[in-house]
């Protein structure tokens, strides 16, 4: 559709003001240069802050190198040597942890406050409100929480004595706690997203089922496991690949609040690859572990999205 | 249409909505409040909602007590670069991805979105050492250069809009004798500003909020952007709430402010990237 345009592009003007009539193949290459010169920024961009630096990072995997000095040539020693690395195996369970405790439910939630805010008055504020925590600076919102989990006068142990006479954990400073501690936040700061997407998802499924449903004398709850949830299966199944991807990379939190611990039991992938980097300057571990990062992430994608034929339903199927 | 008739089910919906409500702004609520509370009155048992009395001094303190109005500053500045240089280049590439015929056109736009697919952390290292070696580490050229030239999720959003203009507006205006650059700058900005409001509130809650490059890119304090400073200030400050709180609800007062001029634009990016995605 586009060429046809284009072709129209170098005769238009040639009808009106009788120049000659331009050949097809100039207008294909006047097309060329315009499209070189309008993506001309972008590319630079693509190829010297990505493509570049991609092929860089699995250069620099394989070396022994602070940044610095020489480079000595490694092989896949690093991958291995990370693997061995006590460090590095701690931050890949806390952070599987992580996903598994803040992916499921926080779905989970953000459908159900979806369903819920979908057809309700005063949808518009509701959803102001939820959305809030999503924009605001993570390192804000983790000093905030700093306070609220702080266990002798954090307003949530306060208020869990004065009303229920528990005395609260300790939410930062506990190695069993830290952790759902952190989730908790990243589920109250990740649930709008979620929400205002299952609510697009909501609106794009056709009344016509459910009015089918009721003549039929469906209940609410049969409504909604047999045709809410499954048409909402390519909505869930964005949102949990995003947010596996956004749990797989979980830094900010950990590092404003807990610095990586205690006792290193909020210490995350992303915080193994800061501290191997800019602490410790060994860049080829650091980046074999970015590297390990970034294969965890296109697999789960992959699996995903094989797993996704499954149980993903599209309504025009 | 209306009714005024009570449902129960609807009433316990709102409550259950209204607690959540709740949960979702207490936090930012107890914040401002404490930012304008005396110490002293931070650690009464049950806690003390209003403060009494105002004290707006933290908010000075806060900004004076480190150099916290300079990455007001900085973060301003950086963020109106970013965000320009953003919707004029990612508009560009993405006009052309739409509408006009060039070799290699679908390979590389296949490319852009394969991009959006690595975590920045892989790209970090090298980028830090080529940094380093154009000797721009510590400098806020290493957060502007990177992030005006390479947005790939803003040239896919644009796209997405561009596609969405019929030929005949492009077609009515080269009868009237315009080129390609005046089509663009004319005719079709003109047409996908809301889009370009969506991206550029985008860019600017991202570039304000963003820790993990300034983190690694920049190191004198003069240089900081506000999440730095504020990290900075929890690590000296650690225990005088107020000012901590009163440092936080200064850095999120543009994003508020952003959030409730652009809540359209926002929720319709999210939506669209999320379902076009």
């Amino acid at each position: 559709m586009n060429g046809k345009l284009s072709d129209r592009a170098g005769t238009a003007p040639a009808l009106n003001q009788g120049e000659p009539k331009r050949t097809f193949l100039s207008t294909k290459k006047t097309d060329a240069l315009w499209g070189a010169f309008f993506i001309a920024p972008q590319m630079v961009g693509l190829i010297v802050f990505s493509l570049i630096p991609l092929i860089m990072a699995f250069a620099i995997s394989m070396m022994n190198w602070d940044g610095f000095g020489a480079k000595t040539f490694a092989g896949f020693d690093n991958f291995v040597s990370q693997f061995n690395d006590e460090d590095f195996r701690t931050a890949i369970v806390n952070t599987l942890y992580y996903t598994v405790l803040t992916v499921p439910t926080g779905i989970i939630l953000a459908m159900l406050v979806a369903i819920g805010l979908n057809k309700v008055r005063g949808k518009i504020i509701y959803r102001l409100i939820y959305f809030m925590p999503t924009i605001t600076m993570s390192v804000a919102v983790s000093v905030v929480f700093m306070w609220l989990f702080n266990a002798d006068f954090g307003l949530i142990n306060l208020y869990l004595k004065e009303w229920f006479g528990i005395q609260g954990p300790k939410w930062l400073t506990d190695t069993r706690i830290v952790m759902p501690s952190i989730a908790l936040l990243s589920i109250w700061m990740g649930l709008g997203t979620n929400m205002v997407l299952f609510l697009a998802g909501l609106q794009g499924i056709s009344s016509s089922y459910y009015e089918a449903a009721q003549i039929d004398g469906a209940t609410r709850w049969q409504q909604m496991k047999n045709i809410t949830i499954p048409l909402l299966s390519p909505t869930t199944f964005f949102v949990t690949i995003m947010s596996i991807i956004g749990s797989f990379q979980v830094f900010d939190q950990s590092f404003v609040m807990t610095s990586g611990g205690p006792a290193k039991a909020s210490y995350t992938i992303v915080y193994h690859i800061y501290e191997t980097a800019f602490v410790e300057f060994t860049f080829g571990k650091s980046t074999a572990s970015a590297v390990i990062l970034f294969i965890m992430i296109l697999s789960v994608t992959l699996f995903q999205m094989k797993m996704s034929k499954r149980w993903v339903h599209y309504e025009d199927q | 249409m209306r009714t005024t008739r009570i449902n129960p089910a609807a009433i316990a919906l709102h409550i259950v909505l209204i607690i959540g409500a709740c949960i979702m702004a207490v936090p930012f609520v107890w914040m401002a409040l404490s930012a304008m509370k005396d110490l002293s009155q931070v650690f009464v048992v049950p806690p003390k909602w209003i403060p009494d009395p105002f004290v707006w001094s933290n908010f000075k303190d806060s900004l004076t007590a480190l150099p916290f109005g300079q990455a007001y500053i900085n973060s301003f500045y950086i963020n109106i670069i970013v965000v320009v240089s953003q919707l004029i280049t990612c508009s560009m590439a993405a006009y052309a991805f739409a509408k006009i015929r060039f070799p290699f056109r679908e390979p590389i736009f296949i490319m852009f979105l394969a991009t959006m697919m690595v975590p920045g952390q892989v790209t970090i290292i090298p980028l830090y050492l080529m940094m380093k070696n154009i000797g721009w580490l510590d400098s806020h050229l290493a957060i502007i250069v990177p992030a005006s030239l390479l947005n790939a999720f803003g040239v896919f959003l644009l796209r997405q809009f561009f596609r969405g203009i019929p030929k005949e507006m492009e077609e009515a205006a080269i009868v009237d004798g315009a080129g390609r650059f005046t089509i663009y700058t004319r005719v079709m900005l003109p047409l996908i500003k809301p889009a370009l409001s969506a991206l550029g509130i985008f860019t600017f809650l991202g570039m304000w909020n963003s820790f993990f490059y300034p983190l690694i890119f920049l190191n004198t304090p003069e240089k900081f952007t506000v999440p730095m400073m504020l990290n900075l200030y929890r690590g000296m400050y650690a225990t005088d709430w107020t000012l901590m709180m009163a440092g936080a609800s200064i850095a999120l007062i543009p994003v508020l402010i952003v959030y409730i001029i652009g809540q359209r634009y926002i929720i319709e990016g999210v939506t669209l990237s999320g379902i076009k995605g």
